[in-house]
């Protein structure tokens, strides 16, 4: 690749130093120049002092996954020179701070270092220590802007929009940026041999993170209690849904909330009050990661059991325990697919960026009333955290939220007896009745075990004529929930099955392998149970690759489960060290199975996706 | 299992409220507890004063934990939905169903275990943020439903049925609640229904957590001698720090009450409670004088009943979360949703 509006780059920090909202700035003045970009925050589980990465993939083709080889380093942590300059594909670049000399050791051939003096020359004119760490990363940022040839004016404005009311910040910000702007004119051969021009490829996209969508679908879907308790990567839905609310649900005339904003203690309770709140027929939600599922299990039982519905977002984070909280995984299927003991099954969506969590958030919602039970959006943190490049969310103005079988009190007035599981419609569900409305519809909730009616009971046939309704009620759900996206290429007999996040990576994998001469068929699964779809896809390849980013193949172990797939005509490629996946560790972990295929005692290749 | 009749929880009473209901539409499901389980007289109690207050069954939210004591929302007000939750998880299902739905009159029942073990946690946080719910403890110092393992609040000292006896520090749920900043901590015993009746209408009146621990003996497995917690020991040592009577706005009119001499405590609807008898410089709006007199009597193997501190001036949960005065389920998803213009002008901050 490498070329005009083609190419990547890295930034190396140390976190907590005001990196991010250059990375940010440099990321959204290419959306603005119509540019395809995408944007990935590789950062420590820390608030200050470790070492901090970002990357920025420019395509004017929009490949938006991770790319693995760098053109340009922007080495702006001492600690971690060594290994970022290594990184840096030969005939790349390096930034770098010369206001002291690089090691020589760390010296390449193949690379061409670009000095700019940044610490020199902010020591003359900031005389704050602090504010000249913050001012690095902008004065860094016009050294960019003209060695990638970015619009300065875009820059400007972007910096006025985030500094604007303060005019003191504003003028040595921008001070700061011609500074380093033009030391590399002067001093350095801009542009690079790649760099940016402007297209026109945005016209009608969006720069979004998948949590800030997330509680935009939450709220556009009519949500009105939220709560939570704290854990990366799933804070920021809470803190979105929070900002919109004020911002969109707060009575006009009275100044008073259209929504109740619950931080609870732990996530014991955030799903007990999640559950206490949908019970009384509000629509509610919680956001949380992998730890807090493992928590929530016991109340999810009781949800399943008694039929209440629950909205739970997973923004998933690399496990097991605490693991790695700021690194992305797919690790969580299997948890939430039958979380909590006894015989359970959920339903579950996947989201594979920004756009379809905004969606699928607002779909939760009349898939766990229609259904009247709890439904997981297993979002992650690659999806959740990072800025997207993704068509506007749009909204139909005809939607209506659909509320499941909930009896009024006039209708309760027509009945003669009211039996809260009782009877059931063509998809196994009962209707349910609200607190406060009918004292007719009044029936008491519980955990234990009940019979068809609602009743109390310890009959065996009893008992097993209500969990097989629940088996069925979950099956219907399979012709409500979102198919697969399946893409077929002519004269292909494999296929590549993936979900969520992994789209992109697999998109451009396939492309690359159809230049190589392989051809492979696509589907990305959407969610569970399983739309009759996915099996009829399985039954067309001779075999099938499910690429996924855990370590025990948990998307193919429920596909095993729960379709009529032979184990052995579904192949495993995993890559779960953490990071976004790129295109490169697909097509080798293809290749190396098609290798394989050919030599079967090859040894099995370990992918990490560094 | 022995076939022993019963107990009938209440008998029925013609006499009707403002509702025009008698007690009876009151009562709930036959009670499947042992015979002489205080756990009944506390939902006699609760039907009794439900029905004083004329309260709407149907407005009415049963929330419960697990334990024997967690089954008895089943045995008052059948017009009322009842939720048998989780073991320790009540205040947490409790504060999300009143957080949707504020005109929900919560009443909370819950056990020793329930509460002060597995569901501390829960219980502490619905303490602070003062949600407006009847949080009734049925407290007998053991956890009748496994079969009588000491629970938290079994004092030091007292003997199990087989004989082992408790060497760790309880967790008394008056103290805890106090320390918390509680605004209504009341305690009683299951066989003063006198007493009890008052507490629990004052309780459902009060704008916040009104936390009961009721003296409730297992009558199975905590009713022997060597225990603190049963019928004759808590006969035996628990005493009236306060007594008080719930006078409605209504009443006051008609009868024009004094309330000379004594300390009495508006309630937000109006309703007045009166306190007719404390102890020479008791103020029950003081929390630490409460706190220090409750320390030093109970030191000496007292058991202080009455309703021992109230605060009727602090935000209940819906007002510190600023929340409409309508409930949330009540608002039409027209005003919810934003709509599709509101989208495409926020769309231009992501641009
Ligand atoms: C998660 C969980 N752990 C254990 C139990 C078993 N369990 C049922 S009731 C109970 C104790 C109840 O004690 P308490 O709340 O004091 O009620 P009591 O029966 O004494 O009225 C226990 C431990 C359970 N139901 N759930
Ligand atoms: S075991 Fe104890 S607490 Fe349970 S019903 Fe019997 S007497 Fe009551
Ligand atoms: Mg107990």
């Amino acid at each position: 690749m490498t070329g005009i509006n083609d190419f990547a780059l890295k930034l190396a920090n140390v976190n907590g130093t005001g990196s991010a909202s250059a990375n940010g700035l440099l990321m959204q003045s290419m959306f603005r120049m119509g540019i395809p970009v995408a944007g990935k925050n590789l950062f420590p589980s820390n608030i200050q002092g470790l070492p901090t990465w970002y990357e920025i993939r420019v395509s004017k083709q929009g490949y938006g996954a991770r790319a693995l080889d760098y053109d340009l380093m922007v080495a702006m942590n001492g600690s971690t020179y060594a290994r970022d300059i290594t990184e840096v594909r030969s005939g790349g670049y390096v930034l770098y701070d010369s206001t002291w000399p690089l090691p020589s050791e760390l010296h390449r051939d193949d690379v061409t270092f670009l000095g700019v003096p940044l610490a020199k020359m902010l020591t003359e004119s900031v005389p704050e220590p602090k504010t000249r760490i913050l001012l690095k990363n902008i004065m860094y940022t016009g050294s960019l802007a003209a060695l990638l040839n970015l619009d300065m004016e875009i820059i400007e404005e972007l910096i006025k929009e985030a500094y604007g009311k303060k005019q003191a910040l504003l003028d040595v910000n921008r001070k700061a940026l011609h500074q380093g702007y033009d030391y590399a004119k002067q001093h350095l051969a801009c542009p690079l041999p790649f760099h940016c021009e402007g297209m026109d490829a945005n016209g009608n996209k969006i720069l979004i993170d998948g949590n800030t969508a997330t509680a935009l679908g939450a709220i556009w879907a009519g949500a009105t209690v939220a709560a939570w308790y704290p854990i990366t990567p799933a804070t920021s839905v809470m803190d979105s849904f929070k900002a919109f609310s004020d911002k969109y649900r707060v009575d006009p005339v009275t100044k008073k909330n259209n929504f109740a904003f619950l931080q609870a203690e732990d996530e014991l309770a955030a799903i007990g009050m999640v559950i206490g709140a949908s019970w009384a027929g509000a629509r509610s939600f919680t956001s949380t990661a992998g730890p807090g599922i493992s928590l929530m299990n016991e109340l999810i039982g009781l949800a399943y059991y008694a039929e209440i519905p629950a909205v739970i977002f997973d923004i998933q984070r690399t496990g097991p325990s605490t693991g790695m909280p700021t690194r992305t995984q797919q690790s969580d299927i299997l948890e939430c697919a039958y979380a909590s003991h006894g015989d359970t099954k959920h339903i579950l969506l996947f989201p594979s960026n920004p756009n379809e969590c905004f969606h699928f958030a607002a779909k939760s919602f009349d898939l766990a009333e229609q259904f009247q039970t709890p439904v997981f959006m297993l979002s992650d943190l690659d999806i959740g955290m990072n800025d997207w490049v993704v068509d506007r969310l749009e909204w139909d103005d005809n939607y209506r939220p659909n509320r499941g079988r909930v009896l009024t009190s006039a209708e309760l007035d027509e009945i003669k007896t009211y039996y809260r599981y009782s009877p059931e419609d063509e998809n196994f569900v009962a209707a349910r009745t609200l607190p406060g409305v009918n004292a007719k519809g009044s029936y008491f909730t519980r955990g234990s075990g009940h019979n068809r009616l609602g009743g109390y009971t310890e009959s065996p046939a009893e008992y097993q004529e209500v969990m097989d309704r629940l088996t069925n009620k979950h099956k219907a759900a399979a012709k409500y929930v979102p198919a697969p996206i399946i893409e077929r290429k002519e004269g292909a007999t494999i296929g590549i099955i993936t979900l969520g996040g992994c789209d992109l990576a697999c998109r451009e994998a396939i492309d690359i392998l159809e230049s190589d001469g392989v051809l492979v068929n696509y589907m990305r699964i959407r969610s569970f149970p399983f739309a009759s779809e996915v099996e009829r896809f399985i039954d067309e390849q001779d075999f099938c690759y499910i690429l996924e980013q855990n370590r025990d193949a948990q998307l193919k172990s429920l596909l095993t489960l729960e379709t009529r797939a032979l184990k052995g005509k579904l192949q495993s490629i995993l890559i779960y060290g953490g990071f976004p996946l790129s295109a490169k560790s697909v097509v080798e972990g293809i290749q190396h199975k098609l290798a394989r295929q050919v030599h079967p005692d090859m040894k099995a290749g370990v992918i990490t996706g560094e | 299992m022995p076939s022993i009749a019963k107990p009938i929880v209440t008998h029925p009473s013609l006499e009707k409220n403002s509702l025009g209901l008698n007690l009876r539409a009151y009562e709930g499901a036959m009670s499947t507890l042992c015979a002489g389980c205080g756990h009944d007289s506390v939902t006699a109690a609760i039907i009794k004063a439900a029905w004083k207050l004329s309260l709407d069954p149907h407005m009415i939210g049963k929330f419960s934990g697990i334990g024997c004591s967690s089954k008895t929302p089943t045995y008052f007000v059948s017009g009322a939905h009842g939720f048998n939750s989780a073991h320790g998880r009540m205040p947490a299902i409790a504060t999300g169903a009143a957080a949707a739905n504020r005109k929900l009159i919560a009443i909370g029942v819950s056990g020793d275990g329930d509460s002060l073990s597995i569901g501390i946690g829960q219980m502490a946080h619905a303490i602070r943020r003062n949600l407006n719910m009847l949080y009734i403890i049925e407290n007998n110092g053991v956890y009748g439903l496994t079969k009588g393992q000491f629970s938290a609040s079994a004092d030091i000292g007292t003997k199990s049925k087989k004989g082992d006896v408790n060497r760790v520090s309880p967790i008394d749920p008056v103290m805890f609640a106090l320390s918390l900043g509680a605004t209504f901590v009341a305690r009683s015993f299951s066989g003063e229904k006198e007493q009890l009746v008052p507490i629990i209408e004052a309780g459902i009146k009060h704008k916040g957590l009104a936390l009961i621990d009721v003296i409730s003996p297992c009558v199975t497995f905590n009713d022997h001698e060597g225990s603190t917690k049963s019928y004759l020991y808590t006969r035996k040592h628990e005493y009236h720090v306060t007594d008080t009577n719930v006078i409605f706005p209504m009443d006051e009119l008609i009868a024009s009450i004094k309330v000379n001499g004594h300390t009495s405590v508006t309630m937000h609807d109006g309703s007045v409670i009166k306190f007719t008898r404390t102890p020479e410089g008791y103020d029950p709006r003081d929390r630490a004088k409460v706190f220090s007199y409750l320390e030093e009597h109970q030191k000496e193997g007292k058991v202080p009943t009455g309703i021992l501190f109230i605060d009727e001036s602090s935000s209940d949960m819906h007002e510190i979360l600023g929340t409409t005065d309508e409930p949330l389920t009540q608002i039409p998803y027209e005003t919810l949703c934003p709509g599709s213009k509101a989208l495409d002008s926020l769309m231009a901050e992501f641009r």
